[in-house]
């Protein structure tokens, strides 16, 4: 690997927000035909580094050289005309015009006045597309007829087209079942064999262990270490990623005994039959005082579209909802959380927090709004609330008159469990309630959850991460393709792989309906 | 020493925060158009009685009369705005409501039911862009400015077309009081205004009226799962704008008891929404400050005031306000404020560079 | 390649064909437009027997010619999701101008040129104020809007005549090309009818057969997006509201000439016109889906309001909320066909 020249070096970057360091003299070189990975925590600074890469933040100090010749980026555009293409983890095309114009959108094809000749522009489209062995797509088609996956391989045709030297791939995968990046991961292969330069970043381990060859990992905005993929054992990552040894990791939530439900005692919610068309196929559960249930299957199956049923966040068409020996018809989240239901959503950014206002609004409003907009909570009393739970959840700054945004996504969620819980609710569903934290705060969360079910409420845990599933849960509900596949009780016999094998090894559509 | 610091620090913090307040600027605007005014017109702070109308008389008493309508409109467009939308229509519903009343007036209703009929009809233009953007999900500027449209065509179908006098008619004494009259030696109007401004003040700042409308306007998908009824709230404040621009609407044809269906509300939907952005409500949405907006209303009042008296031609005004709102909106903007930052930052670059290729 | 991409490939183009051979819900809007105007058409000629006459014909090419123009100009920012409020108070400032330099004896070349030069300006203003300092396009348009109806009334508050024999006459002057005994059958068209087609031919090649077309289409469909395909979206913007301001000018110049005089109040609620040809056209006012000729057909359907109101009886007062109605009606069908092709 000594002989090559690398295409992209990064020197000394430093990036800096009103009153933060984003990165701090962050070094980064690129090799042609290689799989780099960029590896850290979140706020690591890894985007950052992207998006200094890629021309969308302006660099404070330091330097970037692409294939020897030094660039000051002014925007996109510069970094796209100096071979940096970039597909990003929530694609980036346009979903209202189609397939073939997304790939070659500004390098259209023109005839001498300067006219787009519309027919080659496809034909090239569809050239691009077969070399990647899309040749079936119909250029015309709209964009927004594929699936994600697939608009992913056109956004990753789209860089051949600009003739790309160094493709930036940011969280490719995280929308993607096992398949598909698989897909994707044969494409990448491809790519990389044409000598282009691969920048990786993903939160998943085995993906990165499978395809890079690199890694460069990031702490806190500084520079840690460079190193070679298949030289560095998983823990020795894991430990320059959060800079602490992996034995403390391993000690992080202990499974602990299952909670039986007493002979003779009632769900506190049941529910039968219990779906909605397109989205989940009719569920049959129950959930008891002090439980603690997962859901277990990959993205897609179903497990967030089941939530919030049970919230109402979207409306069951089909069966019946039993909470607390009632009926019930939730048909808003307002329903749900005057029944003392509460969902803390996957999707913090848009559906969760509220960023303009502070830590202490952000608190106190499912609470109000169970109460209604003209009787507010008395001073006293939600002083004592909020202080409360920013003291047993530990949110850090623990100033609650700090706009929420401000903070960081671990503490955002942590404001997010507190905003719930000051609701006081029986059945609290938590989905992805770790996800894109750091690992300190990944185990303090785990550790409220067993608290919240040791204090007797009923709770759904849903993660992508099996092992945290197997570890927390009584029971694990197994979801696969929009159906319940399996309901499996949580004993020292269940691993993450027997759910695997459930997953991998049901098939959806022999013994159940449709 | 560290102490003494810190000290130094915070207080270097708080006058900064003070430059930076919205409100602090318009104060100082506020007293400089006055100065302005007062080396034009000598006598432009002086305040007399007049024994006929029972209250002060003065230029500045009529600047405050006119602040009335300017209070109203802006209140209700800073509740429209926060939650991310925008009410383009309330100078038509100005014109419609004074349409109503006016017509009723003529037609001989009692001045109560006149003034009653103007509020609902307002409310209900309210209701109507409430509707149409909660219930059918259309953008606000697009809905309000159908509405701009036809509350016009609707004003002039009241009057038939005409511009409806009813200041002859018997038994409209209330409603001229309302914007004539005084209290105390002050404009009623002006403190049937403040009143009013203060009841949507208390609202929303002792319920939990504002925290709502605020966490609508900045994220409705986030508010939906807390519980809260985004819906209900855009239905809300657009109905609230609606009535108070019937109020304004009663302000404005009431001094003189007419109503000119082109002219009566012609542009105050921009005099609003730059009273908001004087104010410091973001256009974007989210925290509002009903305060800054009153004091907005009334640097407009004053702006207007100012270009009577330096005797500007009248036909002037909207290019003045327009230039008023672009210099406000161009020093709101990020790029102005990170302006030093940026220059900062070229100058590192530069230096470094320098560096590298010695 | 590995057996999952082509079970991938094969739903694919299921799915991709499927598609296309459909038809397209957004066409929908414009569909219906052209239905409708079809049918104000009919109906004008069942009960009033004077609309489906060549004469009708040339005199709503005739008298609209600026209204076609200025739904041209309005489409450009509508497709972004952005809108342009200012047109009407360009027209009303340039023609204003444009009167005040012939009557003071300029040569109406030179007129027309300063007219287009201010237009020009202010579309440039308004795409400043959006581009460099963050304010949304209908802010920016509202202030640039009224600076150029102030501007405008300083002016002159007067209605301006054009002078006798200006160089402005040979844009209105009618060119017959059949002509009738009966002059309800002539078919007549003048210059300004030329200019509109030009420039709708124009905004045809704009948006379909260029770069900075697609970059319009694009940012429509998403502008975070297109700036990350490394899209030009800032001069792109620059572009659309330098092109609706200069598009303005033109319409004034047709305008203008056409009326033979000018006044401040000129081009009041115009721009609500222009939405309203634009939107009952079948763009949609989220932006990303829409086409001029569409667009044209609005211009159409609303230039056949009045005369069918008036033919009707209905009061003058009530043509504004008429249109209202209409354009409401419009917007609720985009909505419910985009939320239809959510749901697909």
């Amino acid at each position: 690997m000594t002989d090559k020249k690398p295409i992209v070096v990064m020197k000394g970057i430093t990036i800096e927000f009103p009153g933060v360091k984003a990165l701090d003299n962050v070094d980064l070189s690129l090799y042609p035909g290689e799989v780099h990975a960029l590896m850290g925590e979140n706020g690591a600074g890894k985007s950052t580094m992207i998006k200094a890469l890629t021309g969308v933040y302006k660099i404070n100090a330091g330097s970037i050289t692409v294939e020897g010749k030094p660039q000051l980026f002014k925007g996109t555009l510069d970094a796209q005309n100096a071979g940096i293409a970039t597909v990003y983890q929530e694609v980036n095309l346009c979903t209202n015009l189609s397939i073939g114009e997304n790939v070659m959108l500004g390098h259209e094809v023109r005839d001498k006045i300067g006219m787009i000749n519309w027919k080659k522009t496809h034909a090239k489209a569809a050239g691009f597309l077969a070399e990647m062995g899309l040749g079936s797509l119909d250029t015309h088609a709209p964009l927004s007829s594929i699936s994600i996956a697939m608009q992913q391989l056109v956004a990753i045709a789209r860089s051949m087209v600009i003739d790309a030297k160094v493709l930036i791939l940011d969280e490719p995968t995280s929308s993607l079942d096992a398949n598909e990046v698989e897909e994707l991961f044969a494409i990448i292969r491809k790519v990389r064999d044409s000598g282009v330069a691969i920048l990786f970043v993903s939160h998943f381990l085995d993906q990165v262990y499978q395809i890079s060859d690199k890694m460069t990992v990031l702490r806190n905005g500084k520079f840690i270490k460079e190193v070679v993929t298949k030289d560095t054992p998983r823990d020795e990552l894991i430990g320059m990623m959060i800079g602490k040894s992996a034995e403390e990791l391993s000690q992080i939530g202990t499974k602990k005994t299952r909670r039986e439900p007493e002979p003779g005692e009632k769900p506190i919610a049941s529910v039968h039959d219990f779906g909605k068309k397109g989205s989940i196929n009719p569920v049959d559960m129950d959930i008891y005082k002090g439980q603690i249930v997962g859901f277990a299957g990959l993205l897609g199956s179903g497990r967030t579209e089941l939530a919030r049923l049970f919230f109402g966040a979207d409306k069951a068409d089909s069966g019946s909802f039993t909470f607390n020996g009632h009926k019930l018809t939730v048909a808003d989240p307002s329903t749900a959380l005057r029944n003392k239901i509460a969902y803390s959503t996957e999707n913090r950014r848009d559906e969760g927090i509220i960023g303009d206002l502070t830590v202490r609004e952000n608190i106190l409003i499912a609470l109000q709004a169970t109460r209604g907009m003209f009787r507010p909570i008395p001073k006293k009393e939600a002083d004592e609330v909020v202080d409360k739970y920013i003291k047993e959840l530990n949110v850090r700054p623990a100033d609650p008159n700090r706009l929420i945004k401000n903070l960081s996504g671990g503490n955002q969620q942590k404001v997010l469990i507190a905003r719930w819980l000051a609701t006081n609710p029986e059945l609290l569903i938590l989905d992805e309630p770790t996800r894109g934290i750091d690992i300190g705060a990944k185990a303090e969360i785990q550790q409220v959850v067993i608290d919240l079910a040791g204090q007797g409420i009923g709770v759904i845990f849903i993660s992508s991460e099996l092992d945290e599933v197997v570890r927390l849960s009584d029971d694990i509900e197994v979801l696969k393709d929009r159906h319940k596949i399996k309901e499996i009780e949580n004993d020292d016999t269940v691993s993450q792989e027997t759910i695997v094998q459930t997953i991998a090894n049901t098939n959806v559509n022999s013994g159940k309906e449709e | 020493m560290a102490e003494e610091k810190k000290n130094a620090e915070e207080k270097t913090s708080s006058f900064k925060k003070l430059l930076s307040s919205n409100l602090t600027w318009s104060v100082v605007a506020f007293i400089v158009l006055i100065i302005i005014c007062t080396i034009f017109d000598h006598g432009f702070l002086s305040l007399k009685w007049n024994t006929n109308t029972g209250g002060l008389a003065g230029p500045l008493i009529t600047m405050i009369q006119e602040s009335a309508r300017y209070l109203m409109i802006a209140t209700g467009m800073t509740l429209v705005i926060s939650t991310a939308g925008i009410d383009l229509s309330v100078g038509s519903t100005m014109a419609v409501a004074g349409a109503v009343a006016m017509q009723m007036l003529i037609g001989g209703s009692n001045v109560w039911v006149a003034i009653l009929c103007a509020l609902l009809v307002g409310l209900l233009i309210g209701c109507v862009n409430g509707a149409l953007v909660s219930i059918l999900g259309l953008q606000p500027f697009i809905t309000t400015l159908i509405m701009m449209l036809a509350g016009r065509g609707l004003a002039k179908v009241i009057t038939s077309g005409q511009n409806a006098d009813a200041s002859s008619i018997a038994g409209i004494a209330p409603l001229r009081w309302m914007a004539n009259g005084f209290i105390v030696g002050i404009p009623a109007n002006f403190i049937i205004a403040i009143i009013i401004v203060a009841i949507v003040g208390l609202l929303a700042r002792k319920t939990a009226m504002g925290m709502m409308i605020e966490s609508v306007g900045i994220n409705p998908e986030a508010s939906r799962m807390t519980g809260i009824k985004p819906r209900r709230i855009l239905f809300m404040v657009y109905a609230i704008s609606g009535l108070l621009a019937a109020v304004a609407g009663l302000f404005a044809t009431a001094s003189v008891m007419r109503v000119d269906v082109v002219k009566t509300g012609q542009d105050l939907e921009m005099y609003a929404i730059l009273a908001v952005v004087i104010g410091g409500t973001s256009l974007l949405g989210g925290k509002f400050s009903l305060l800054g907006s009153a004091f907005g209303a009334i640097i407009i009042a004053m702006i207007r005031k100012t270009i009577i008296t330096l005797g500007v031609d009248a036909a002037a005004t909207p290019a003045f306000f327009a230039v008023v709102v672009i210099i406000v909106c161009v020093m709101q903007a990020p790029k102005v404020h990170n302006l030093s930052a940026e220059m900062k930052r070229k100058r590192a670059l530069k230096a470094q560079s320098k560096a590298v290729a010695a | 390649m590995s057996g999952a991409t082509a079970k991938a490939k094969t739903t694919v183009r299921k799915s991709g064909a499927g598609k296309s051979r459909h038809l397209d819900p957004q066409m929908i809007p414009t569909i219906a437009a052209v239905v409708i105007f079809i049918l104000m058409l009919i109906m004008g000629q069942v009960l009033f027997g004077t609309y489906i006459r060549l004469g009708f014909i040339s005199s709503l090419f005739i008298d609209h010619a600026y209204l076609i123009i200025l739904a041209v100009a309005m489409t450009l920012p509508v497709l972004t999701g952005g809108i342009d409020l200012s047109v009407g108070a360009i027209v009303s400032i340039t023609s204003v101008v444009g009167v005040k330099m012939t009557i003071a004896g300029t040569p109406s070349w030179i007129a027309m040129i300063a007219m287009i030069v201010i237009g020009m300006f202010f579309g440039l203003l308004a795409g400043t104020l959006i581009e460099e300092f963050n304010m949304q396009p209908f802010i920016a348009t509202l202030s640039t809007m009224f600076l150029a109806r102030g501007i405008s009334s300083i002016i002159s508050t007067d209605s301006l005549p054009l002078p006798q024999d200006n160089n402005f006459d040979w844009v209105a002057d009618p060119i017959k090309i059949i002509d009738n005994p009966k002059i309800a059958n002539d078919l007549t068209f003048n210059m300004g009818v030329v200019i509109a087609i030009v420039v709708v031919v124009f905004g045809y090649i704009l948006l379909h057969k260029t770069r900075t077309g697609r970059t319009i289409y694009a940012i429509g469909g998403s502008r975070p997006s297109a700036e990350l395909m490394g899209l030009p979206v800032k001069r792109t913007n620059y572009i659309i509201y330098l092109t609706s301001g200069t598009l303005a000018a033109i319409a004034s110049i047709v305008y203008t000439a056409n009326i033979g005089s000018a006044k401040n109040t000129t081009g009041v609620g115009w721009e609500l016109d222009a939405v309203a040809s634009v939107v009952i056209g079948g763009t949609i006012v989220t932006g990303g889906f829409g086409y001029v000729l569409g667009s044209v057909i609005g211009a159409l359907v609303r230039s056949t309001i009045d005369p069918l109101t008036s033919d009707f009886g209905v009061p003058a007062e009530w043509t504004t909320i008429v249109v209202g109605l209409m354009i409401l009606v419009f917007v609720v069908l985009q909505r419910a066909v985009t939320a239809f092709n959510k749901k697909e």
